[in-house]
């Protein structure tokens, strides 16, 4: 056990210094604005769409089909649930205290009435999440705009948010503290990642269809909802152009 | 009898000045309610006709929407580049393109509910958001923001926002790099091109 823990964590120095190699890479030859790294990322984004198309949607779309509603709503609660100790931590870090104070109370409520997080009693009682993770607090504390990064399987991040990223692991009971039991941990973590690539199926068709260029499209997008979720849903107006 | 019709011109009239100038808000909701209704009943929209979903948006929403200065939006500076006629090619190719993409959000319809959010606006304001969610069964509720603007005729949207997501502006780095390596007329190739393929793709599902 100590052995695996200590790969994992050789295994995210591996990704983290790549990161910092790439970010500090060469920039290449048609260069967009907040994204140096094009070159390394459009191939990474081709090797995600690779391993998509042959495994990972293919499974989504079967977990899609068999799973019935009502339970489909249980595993997204129970995932939302633990989310919320993250959202607690990272609400108080940026010092909206309220916030961490509403969901600490959902985190009770519904650990507890709602049974393990498997229902989301706390929203019906009208307390609103306030999603919040390391990268956000990040870009609160003054890490401002960071180099896109495509990872495969982790998808578009930032250098920032990649950051970000491996300390809402580590704050994560999914896949910590859960450490004991290795097989109940990787089958926590494959199962939310499935959920989570199942509730982006409806979502493919309209990127598909919708995109000129599908990577500048999705990594336009990712930037874009970081934003908005770094302002809390209300991000200041950028500058309209016939203004 | 004269009397009477001036009366009910002027009635019709004031009607008809009273729907122009009706609140962002409400507009929004009306429109929203009312496709929303059309959807819920027509099962062959639920089970995936794109062309009937494009036509209700044709007909339903797309009136209140200003693809002039979303097509601005969505180019960025280069828009003040391009001739009269290649912005109106450019609003013309990038309004089918976004119709025919978003109408198929109507084709996988599933019992969503869509809430309307607080709406403040000062008098004299002449750009406004309009916020609203979506809230679907087993999923997180998504944000659903319109900006809109005041014109001589109507509130006439601009922005359509999703999650925080630009409809408009996600396409501006996209565009660029069209316009960089192409110029204007090779933006309005390309998605002319574009939008050719996605009508390939209409027909084929519409020949099955």
């Amino acid at each position: 056990m100590m052995n695996r823990s200590v790969t994992w964590k050789s295994r995210m120095a591996v990704v983290l210094a790549a990161g910092m190699i790439a970010s500090g890479g060469s920039a290449l030859a048609d260069e967009t604005p907040g994204d140096p790294l094009e070159g390394f990322n459009r191939a990474m984004f081709a090797v995600n769409e690779g391993l998509d198309t042959v495994a990972i949607k293919p499974v989504a779309q079967v977990y899609d089909f068999v799973t019935p509603l009502p339970v489909r709503a249980g595993v997204g609660d129970f995932f939302g649930n633990i989310a919320d100790i993250r959202n607690v931590l990272n609400n108080t870090l940026q010092g909206k205290l309220a916030d961490a104070g509403n969901d600490l109370g959902r985190l009770l409520i519904n650990s507890t009435i709602g049974i393990f997080g498997l229902f989301d009693v706390a929203s019906e009682l009208g307390l609103e999440k306030h999603d919040e993770d390391f990268g956000q607090t990040l870009a609160v504390w003054g890490w401002g705009d960071s180099s896109f990064l495509f990872w495969p399987l982790l998808g578009p991040r930032t250098v920032r948010d990649t950051g970000g990223w491996v300390v809402d692991v580590y704050t994560d009971p999914t896949w910590y503290t859960l450490n004991k039991s290795v097989a109940a941990r990787n089958s926590l973590v494959a199962l939310r990642f499935v959920d989570v690539r199942a509730d982006l199926l409806p979502t493919d068709k309209v990127v598909e269809e919708a995109a000129l260029d599908k990577y500048a499209y999705v990594r336009d997008a990712y930037l874009q909802r970081r934003r908005n979720q770094i302002f809390d849903g209300s991000p200041p107006r950028l500058e309209d152009i016939l203004d | 009898m004269m009397k009477k019709l001036i009366a009910f011109v002027f009635a019709t009239l004031c009607a008809t000045l009273a729907l122009a100038q009706e609140a962002p808000d409400a507009l929004v909701k009306q429109v929203t309610e009312e496709v929303l209704e059309i959807v819920r009943k027509d099962k062959s929209i639920q089970n995936g006709d794109a062309k009937k979903a494009i036509d209700l948006v044709d007909a339903k929403v797309i009136p209140h929407f200003n693809f002039q200065h979303m097509t601005a939006l969505a180019v960025g500076k280069d828009w003040r580049k391009a001739s009269p006629q290649q912005q109106q090619q450019l609003a013309a190719e990038f309004k089918t393109l976004l119709v025919r993409t978003y109408s198929n959000a109507l084709t996988s319809y599933k019992d969503q509910k869509v809430v309307y959010k607080p709406f403040r606006m000062n008098a004299g304001d002449a750009d406004v958001l309009v916020r609203t969610e979506v809230q679907q069964p087993g999923n997180k509720p998504v944000q659903l923001d319109y900006s809109l603007e005041k014109l001589d005729t109507g509130w006439k949207v601009y922005d359509v926002n999703v999650a925080g997501i630009s409809l408009v502006t996600n396409y501006r780095e996209q565009f660029g790099q069209e316009i960089r390596n192409s110029g204007i007329d090779g933006l309005i190739k390309a998605i002319t091109a574009k939008n050719k393929s996605l009508e390939g793709n209409l027909a084929k599902a519409d020949g099955k």
